[in-house]
């Protein structure tokens, strides 16, 4: 592979279009996939009944909205470190996408609260917080940039906050165990044994893997229009 | 089929979260395609 042929804007256009043609192909296949186990395939939940396969999309979403979120910091920080342009177009490609996610993961939590517990918000419990305070980091962004007019200044301008924003990222994940807030702990995690059954935890994957799919194909997209508005 | 749509009685919490995150991405889609073809 030739990355840095790549890290010119006009030569990783062309390419933006086919990953976006093919993850955009690969997103609706793994979707179709994954919304037919978490509707056909995985049993009903002994405790929380159909409300359950709620969590097929909201976990997913939680985690692409943490996972891209890193990913913008990562392409800001390589901007201001090797002052390339393209590092700059793609955090500012990725952030409307990451905002889209975390208030899908909001909103499906919400609605998933409220069945199993009782309410559909908590004001003071420490992941929807910090999870909350996720999708005002990907807003300021996003207006922080809009606000400067010279796009190169912008993006040095918006990569310092999403620098400093990386650290909520942790503070999302282990804030259902530093505080234990309303909240669960984590079903899945690398550490340990997936607390669900196998075909629950694979509808959940595989509608991780659409998004992330999805994610990709929507960011390769906009980051041609970028290309384009810009004029470079 | 009818069973399946009310979803043992959670019917507005499941569709609702699956409605929501669908028009969403539809709409990006949408928003993403247009600046596509418009220039």
């Amino acid at each position: 592979m030739k990355w840095f042929w790549y890290a010119s804007p006009q030569t990783f256009y062309p390419l933006a279009a086919q990953l976006a043609r093919w993850c955009g192909l690969a997103a609706v296949v793994l979707a179709l996939a994954g919304l037919y186990i978490g509707f056909f395939v995985a049993p009903t939940d002994a405790q929380q009944g159909e409300a359950y396969r709620i969590i097929f999309i909201h976990v997913p979403a939680a985690w692409m909205s943490m996972f891209i979120y890193v990913v913008m910091a990562f392409w800001a920080g390589i901007g201001l470190a090797f002052n390339t342009r393209l590092s700059g177009m793609m955090a500012s490609a990725l952030a409307p996408t990451g905002a889209l996610f975390t208030f899908i993961a909001l909103w499906t939590g919400a609605l998933w609260g409220r069945p199993t517990w009782g309410t559909y918000w908590v004001w003071g419990d420490a992941r929807l917080m910090s999870e909350l305070i996720l999708l005002f980091l990907y807003f300021g962004f996003m207006a922080l940039h809009a606000s400067i007019e010279d796009p190169r200044r912008a993006d040095r301008a918006a990569a310092l906050l999403a620098l400093v924003g990386v650290v909520n990222i942790p503070i999302i994940y282990y804030s259902v165990k530093w505080w234990n807030t309303l909240h669960q702990g984590a079903s899945v995690s690398l550490s340990a044994a997936p607390k669900m059954a196998a075909t629950m935890l694979s509808g959940m994957l595989v509608m991780a893997l659409a998004f992330w799919m999805y994610s990709v194909a929507a960011a390769m997209l906009r980051v041609r229009g970028i290309i384009r508005e810009r004029g470079s | 089929m009818s069973e399946f749509l009310q979803m043992g009685g959670y019917a507005w919490y499941v569709w609702g979260s699956y409605g929501v995150t669908f028009a969403c991405l539809a709409l990006e889609i949408l928003l993403l395609v247009k600046r596509e073809t418009k220039n």
